[in-house]
C-alpha cells in the first residue's frame, strides 16, 4: 500500500514535467511556423544588441535541433535537452545560457516565497484555530470582513497600495528592487541586511493577502471538529479547555489545512511572480517579464519550465510528507 | 420568458408592480439571512452603476492616447485626470470595467461549459474516460494557467484582442471546475430519486438533463462565479505582464500603464488608485457572492460557518 502510494506520486511527477515540456514545444508549433528562425529574424527586425551573435546563433540552432529531422525526432531531441535543463542561449542577452540567467533569480524567489508562504500559513492557521474557538476573544470576529476581502484581490494589487503607502508617502521602505543600487550581492552581512529590507513589502503582500485564506480555512475546519463525538466525550471526560483545544481540536483541524498547501501551489507561484513584477524584485517572476519585455523566447521558455518543475518538485515532497501525519492518505483511493 | 410577458400583459400594472416589490423584499430579507451575497449583489451592482452614469457622462471615445492633455490630476472637466499618453482615465475606466468583465464571464462560461461536460462524463459514466479525465486534470490542475497562457500569448503576433483573450484563458479554465462538478455528481448519482430515474427505464442522456442537471443548477451557479473571478485574475496577470490587448482599455491594461509608467512612484495617484479600487471591488463582490451562493447551493455550509 505505502510503496504504491509512493510510486503513484513519483508518476504523477514525471507527468507534470513531461506535459510541462510537451506544452513548451508544441504550443508554439500551432502556427505551423518554425518558432526559432521566426523569432531570430524578428528579433534582427528589432535591431540593437541581437545583431552580432544572430548567424552563429542560426547555426547553432540549425544543428542543435536538426531542423530538418522530423517532427519527432526534433521532439524527441528537445525532451532530452530538458532533462539536461538546457534551454539554449538567452537571445537578448546573448550569449549568456538561459540556465544561467535562470540560477542566479532563482533563489531570490526561492527564499521569498518559502518564507512568506510559512509565515502566512503558521500565522493565518493559528488565527483560524482562535477564531474558530468558542472561548477565543469576541474582538477576533472583527478580524473576519477584512481578512475575506484581502484574501479576494490579487497579491501584487496590495503590492501596488503597500509601495505607494510605506515606500512612497512614509517613505519607510525602498521603493524597488531586492537591494540597494550598485552594491552587488556578496554573502556579507551588510548585503543581507540590505537584501531583508528590500524584501519586507514584497513578502508583507504575500502574507497579508494569504493570511485570511489559510484563517477562515482553519476556522471552518475547528467548527466541523469542535462537533465531533471525540470532542465532546474529551469535555465530558473534564479535561482542560486548553488541551482539548490544541490536543484535540487543533491537531485534527490542521491535516486539512496540511493538504489545501500542496494546492494551492500553483496559484502562489503566479501570484509570486507579478508581485515581483510590481516591486522589481531581482527573482525569476522579473526575468520573465524582462523576457516577455524583450521577445526573448527561449528565456521565457526556460523560465516556465523551471517554474512548473520547481511546483512539481514541491508538490511531491508535500505529497510524501503527509502520511506521516495522516497514515489513512495512503489507504485512500484516488 | 414567455409566461412572464403574459403575465405583465394580464395583469393590471399596479399589481405588477406590488408583485415586483415584494420580490424585491423576499429578497431583502433572503439577503439579511445570507448578508455575503447581499453584499456581493451591492458592489457589483455599484460597479454597473458607474458603467451606466460614465457612459452617459463622458465621452467614451477619449479612451485613446492623444485625447486628451497627458498628466492632468482630476479637475472638473476631467474627473479622474489623464495619464501620460493623454487618455481621460475616465472614459478608460467607464470602458474597461465592462471589457474586463466581458473577459471574465466569456472565459468562465466556456471553462464552465466545458468542465461540466467533462465532470458528466467522467462522473457519470466512469471507466476508461473517467481515469483519463481524472489524471489529466490532477495533472494539469498542478500547472499555474497562467504560465501556459504566458507561452501562448507570446505565439501570438501583434498581441491579442480582448475576445482572444477570453478565448485562450477559458480553453484553460475548465480543469477546476471539472474536479468539483465531477464529485457532485458522483454523490447525486447514488440519490435515490436518480436511481429510481433510471430503473423506470430513463435514458442515460435523459437522466443527466431532466433529473441531474436541474438539481445542480445551484451548485453550476456558484461555480460560474468562481469561475469567471478565476479567468479574471488570470486576464489581468496576463496584462501586467504585457501579453494583453494592447489596443484596449482594460482594468488590467491600465495597470500596465502604471507600472510602466512608474505612476505610483510618480505620485500620479489619479491614475492607479481607479483600476486598483475597480479590481478590489470587483474580486471582492465576486469573491462574497461566491460565498454566499455556496450557502444557497450547499445549505450544509450554513451550520458551519
Amino acid at each position: 500500500m505505502q510503496l504504491s502510494y509512493v510510486a503513484k506520486r513519483i508518476g504523477m511527477f514525471f507527468l507534470v514535467i513531461w506535459l510541462a515540456a510537451t506544452i513548451n514545444f508544441f504550443l508554439p508549433r500551432l502556427g505551423g511556423q518554425d518558432p526559432i528562425r521566426q523569432q531570430m529574424i524578428a528579433q534582427a527586425a528589432l535591431g540593437g544588441s541581437v545583431q552580432t551573435g544572430l548567424e552563429e546563433m542560426i547555426d547553432i540552432y540549425n544543428t542543435k535541433f536538426g531542423l530538418d529531422q522530423p517532427l519527432w525526432k526534433q521532439y524527441l531531441n528537445y525532451l532530452g535537452d530538458m532533462s539536461r535543463l538546457d534551454f539554449n542561449y538567452s537571445i537578448s542577452s546573448y550569449p549568456q545560457k538561459v540556465i544561467d540567467i535562470i540560477v542566479r533569480a532563482l533563489p531570490w524567489t526561492l527564499i521569498l516565497l518559502t518564507t512568506t508562504t510559512l509565515i502566512s500559513w503558521v500565522l493565518g492557521t493559528l488565527l483560524g484555530a482562535f477564531m474558530g474557538w468558542p472561548r477565543a476573544p469576541r474582538w477576533l470576529s472583527v478580524l473576519v470582513p477584512p481578512l475575506l476581502s484581502l484574501n479576494a484581490i490579487p497579491f501584487f494589487l496590495l503590492g501596488l497600495i503597500l509601495i505607494y503607502l510605506f515606500s512612497f508617502r512614509f517613505k519607510f521602505f525602498p521603493l524597488f528592487g531586492g537591494y540597494t543600487a550598485g552594491t552587488f550581492p556578496s554573502a556579507s552581512w551588510t548585503f543581507f541586511k540590505d537584501a531583508l529590507w528590500h524584501s519586507v513589502l514584497p513578502a508583507f503582500s504575500i502574507i497579508l493577502v494569504s493570511l485570511g485564506g489559510w484563517a477562515l480555512g482553519m476556522r471552518a475546519m475547528m467548527v466541523t471538529t469542535r462537533g465531533e463525538d471525540y470532542v465532546t466525550y474529551a469535555d465530558a471526560k473534564g479535561l482542560k479547555g486548553r488541551t482539548i483545544f490544541a490536543d484535540y481540536a487543533i491537531r485534527n483541524a490542521l491535516l486539512p489545512q496540511a493538504t489545501a498547501l500542496a494546492l494551492v501551489l500553483g496559484q502562489l507561484v503566479a501570484g509570486a511572480v507579478l508581485v515581483e513584477v510590481v516591486f522589481s524584485y531581482p527573482g525569476i517572476g522579473n526575468v520573465l517579464f524582462q523576457g516577455i519585455q524583450s521577445g526573448d523566447f527561449f528565456l521565457v521558455q526556460g523560465i516556465i519550465f523551471i517554474l512548473i518543475l520547481s511546483i512539481g518538485l514541491a508538490t511531491l515532497i508535500l505529497d510524501l510528507i503527509y502520511p506521516l501525519l495522516d497514515p489513512r492518505i495512503t489507504y485512500k483511493r484516488g | 420568458m414567455n409566461s412572464a410577458a403574459q403575465m405583465a400583459t394580464t395583469m393590471d400594472l399596479a399589481s405588477a408592480r406590488e408583485s415586483r416589490l415584494e420580490g424585491i423584499r423576499s429578497f431583502g430579507r433572503y439577503t439579511r439571512r445570507n448578508p455575503a451575497l447581499g453584499v456581493g449583489i451591492f458592489l457589483l451592482l455599484a460597479l454597473l452603476l458607474f458603467v451606466i452614469i460614465g457612459h452617459l457622462t463622458v465621452d467614451t471615445s477619449q479612451y485613446r492616447p492623444l485625447s486628451v492633455r497627458p498628466l492632468q490630476p482630476p479637475s472638473w472637466e476631467l474627473p479622474f485626470g489623464s495619464d501620460k499618453q493623454g487618455r481621460n482615465l475616465y472614459a478608460v475606466m467607464v470602458l474597461g470595467t465592462p471589457l474586463t468583465l466581458r473577459i471574465g464571464l466569456l472565459a468562465g462560461v466556456i471553462g464552465l461549459a466545458i468542465g461540466t461536460i467533462l465532470a458528466f462524463i467522467s462522473g457519470y459514466y466512469g471507466g476508461i474516460p473517467d481515469a483519463i479525465i481524472r489524471l489529466v486534470v490532477d495533472v494539469g490542475l498542478t500547472i499555474p494557467g497562467l504560465l501556459v497562457l504566458i507561452i501562448i500569448a507570446m505565439r501570438v503576433r501583434g498581441g491579442l484582442t480582448v475576445d482572444q483573450m477570453a478565448l485562450v484563458v477559458g480553453l484553460l479554465a475548465w480543469l477546476y471546475p471539472t474536479r468539483t462538478i465531477r464529485s457532485q455528481v458522483l454523490t447525486m448519482k447514488q440519490r435515490g430519486y436518480v436511481q429510481i430515474a433510471r430503473l423506470s427505464g430513463m435514458s442515460n442522456p435523459e437522466v443527466i438533463v431532466k433529473e441531474l442537471l436541474p438539481n445542480l443548477l445551484p451548485y453550476l451557479g456558484a461555480s460560474l462565479v468562481g469561475s469567471v473571478s478565476a479567468a479574471i485574475l488570470a486576464s489581468i496577470g496576463l496584462e501586467v505582464l504585457g501579453l494583453g490587448p494592447f489596443e484596449s482599455p482594460t482594468l488590467g491594461m491600465t495597470i500596465y500603464w502604471v507600472n510602466y509608467n512608474a505612476a505610483i512612484i510618480n505620485g500620479w495617484y489619479w491614475w492607479w488608485v481607479p483600476p486598483i479600487l475597480v479590481i478590489a471591488i470587483l474580486f471582492i463582490g465576486l469573491f462574497t457572492i461566491a460565498v454566499g451562493m455556496d450557502e444557497v447551493a450547499n445549505p450544509r455550509v450554513r451550520d458551519k460557518v
